[in-house]
């Protein structure tokens, strides 16, 4: 039996209790995320809950477990929208080469030119902020990261025999990709879905820290950190809780996407 | 194909890229509400008082003759007036860079003066403790929110220790040294995932490059350990650190955004967003076009670095 990578368990560790924190809170939550209570404001770590009050005397930990709901799932269907058109790009570039490929690639370029808070300032102009101008700003960027990740990738499996076999069999370049090429290269895609919901979640958590995020009173780990500035000095307890929060998600990510690739690429895993 | 063709296509490219790039910006901004003359104006002007600034902006003109103009403008400075501050954009970029520019600059300094010896430490004894450290390093580093960073280093340097400012820029005009002193907490927390992600990818080189045959042949010709690595093993590996620090500076434009607004920095992040809460579209315009020529232009300077820095990649072109 392969041992499994240390990274790979602590990362799926860390992510399954952040997710499951986050559907938890969609039942239930030891407090009312929303509700204030304003003579218990402000209250340290302990007797008023285990991370404390903020400033309206809401229970902190409530917050942050509502709050990883909205992380997660900005930061996921993000990733996943992005990353499934920059696949698709990337493979239809690897498969047709040429014009088609240098085209992909130039707009591929584009696009990276737009960082998330980049894009977030342009369609926070048109749109005004929200869930939504998270989702596309940081949608954006992934395309051209899973684009070129998946070209690369893909280009190494059209090299191989089997193709040539495939092709002789008279299968088009449509269903090679489909059959051949993306059941090859979809450990290197589930690697970079992990890595990549982990940046997202970071590019999330500065959105809303900018005040471009989801508006209030939807709970948001950067529009908490945003809110602890003004109490720095008298409750330095609310910026701890949700930059602990952010971190620590998005480090699971990044243990379980290396976990996944030493698992399936084992000389890297030597190697770093 | 020959040489010259290959470089000349890669330049109508990359024209094309800014191109695109620059016509995609403008017709996002010209598509958002807010009409600049009611900005400029208030909501309670006269609408002939309106019609005719209206006129005197050029906003009645068509489209493509309005990009084409602005287009003319950036390559002569001309980038029009800000809504809100009356004042010529070139200039208010130009004051706002002088402290970006500074504050990025020091972070890219600093992250690459901790991830290079730290990379190399860690190639040097893989799986010693050394290597454990950096990795555990790169590891939180890369997951933790800049601003964050920046919170933390104001709550302990500023806040408790007062040895820096809680925040705000004094201005270069008002002695260098305190200038400089106010950048150094945020140019810290602009560093730590940079040099988090450098360190990651200068062990992973220097390792690579252990390997190579003429790093054995130069350790059977008698070369010590440690002169083998510095002179032989390090010059070769820094093309993927040269490449990951171009890859980083989209992430460090957007991190120098989050970062002037944790520290009050009049930089060119805060510009761009006070100017999107202020609707100053024109600002926005060419601020984010600005980070985007950047942002391309480091990419293309790196690729040709590659090639320099790598003799085997120029003959395979």
């Amino acid at each position: 039996m392969t041992r499994l990578p240390k990274s790979l368990i602590i990362g799926a560790i860390i992510t399954a209790i952040m997710v499951g924190a986050a559907l938890l809170s969609r039942v239930w939550t030891p407090a009312d995320p929303t509700g204030m209570n304003i003579v218990a404001r402000l209250k340290p770590p302990g007797a008023a809950g285990l991370f404390g009050t903020d400033q309206i005397g809401r229970d902190v930990l409530s917050i942050i477990m509502a709050g990883a709901w909205t992380s997660l799932g900005i930061a996921v269907v993000a990733t996943v929208i992005g990353g499934g058109i920059g696949t698709l790009l990337g493979v239809t570039a690897a498969a047709k080469g040429g014009r088609l490929e240098r085209l992909v690639m130039s707009f591929n370029g584009v696009l990276f030119a737009f960082p998330p808070i980049l894009s977030a300032i342009l369609l926070g102009a048109l749109l005004g902020p929200g869930a939504l101008t998270s989702i596309i700003a940081i949608g954006i960027f992934m395309v051209p990261v899973f684009a070129r990740v998946t070209r690369a990738a893909a280009i190494q499996i059209w090299a191989r025999d089997y193709i040539n076999a495939a092709r002789m069999a008279g299968k088009g370049d449509a269903r090679i990709t489909m059959e051949h090429v993306l059941p090859n290269i979809s450990a290197q895609i589930i690697v970079q879905l992990a890595i990549q919901t982990g940046l997202g979640i970071l590019s999330e958590a500065g959105l809303s820290f900018l005040g471009m995020g989801v508006s209030p009173p939807t709970p948001s780990w950067g529009r908490m950190l945003s809110e602890s500035q003004t109490f720095l000095d008298a409750a330095p307890h609310l910026v701890l809780a949700p930059g602990l929060a952010i971190a620590i998600t998005v480090l699971g990510l990044n243990l379980l996407g290396d976990g996944l690739r030493d698992l399936t690429d084992p000389r890297r895993g030597q190697n770093g | 194909m020959t040489q010259a063709f290959k470089r000349l296509r890669g330049l109508a490219g990359a024209v094309m890229v800014l191109a695109v790039t620059s016509l995609l910006i403008f017709v996002l901004i010209d598509a958002a509400p807010g009409d600049p003359a009611e900005i400029m104006l208030g909501t309670s002007a006269q609408a002939d008082t309106l019609a005719a600034l209206r006129t005197e902006l050029g906003l009645d003109r068509p489209l493509m003759v309005r990009y084409l103009g602005w287009l003319a403008g950036v390559f002569t400075g001309d980038l029009g007036q800000s809504y809100t501050y009356g004042v010529p954009v070139a200039g208010l970029i130009g004051e706002r860079m002088l402290v970006t520019l500074p504050l990025t600059l020091m972070a890219t300094v600093l992250a690459v003066a901790v991830s290079l010896p730290l990379g190399v430490m860690a190639a040097a004894r893989p799986g010693k403790a050394g290597d454990g450290l950096a990795s555990l390093f790169s590891q939180v580093g890369i997951a933790v929110p800049n601003f964050w960073i920046g919170l933390l280093l104001i709550l302990g340097f500023a806040l408790n220790l007062t040895w820096f400012p809680v925040g705000g820029f004094p201005g270069w005009g008002d002695g260098f040294w305190a200038a400089l002193w106010s950048l150094v907490l945020p140019a810290i927390a602009l560093a730590i995932p940079q040099a988090a992600v450098l360190t990651r990818v200068t062990r992973a080189a220097v390792i690579e490059v252990t390997n190579e045959d003429f790093i054995r042949t130069a350790r059977a010709k008698g070369l010590s350990r440690r002169r083998a690595l510095w002179r032989h093993t390090v010059p070769n590996s820094l093309l993927p650190v040269v490449t990951m620090l171009g890859l980083q500076i989209p992430f460090l434009i957007s991190g120098a955004v989050l970062v002037e607004n944790v520290f009050s920095l009049p930089g060119i992040g805060t510009l761009a967003y006070q100017a999107l809460s202020q609707r100053d579209l024109i600002v926005v315009q060419n601020v984010v076009l600005l980070f985007a020529v950047i942002v391309l232009a480091v990419n293309a300077g790196t690729d040709a670095l590659y090639a320099r820095l790598d003799p085997r990649l120029r003959a395979r072109k």
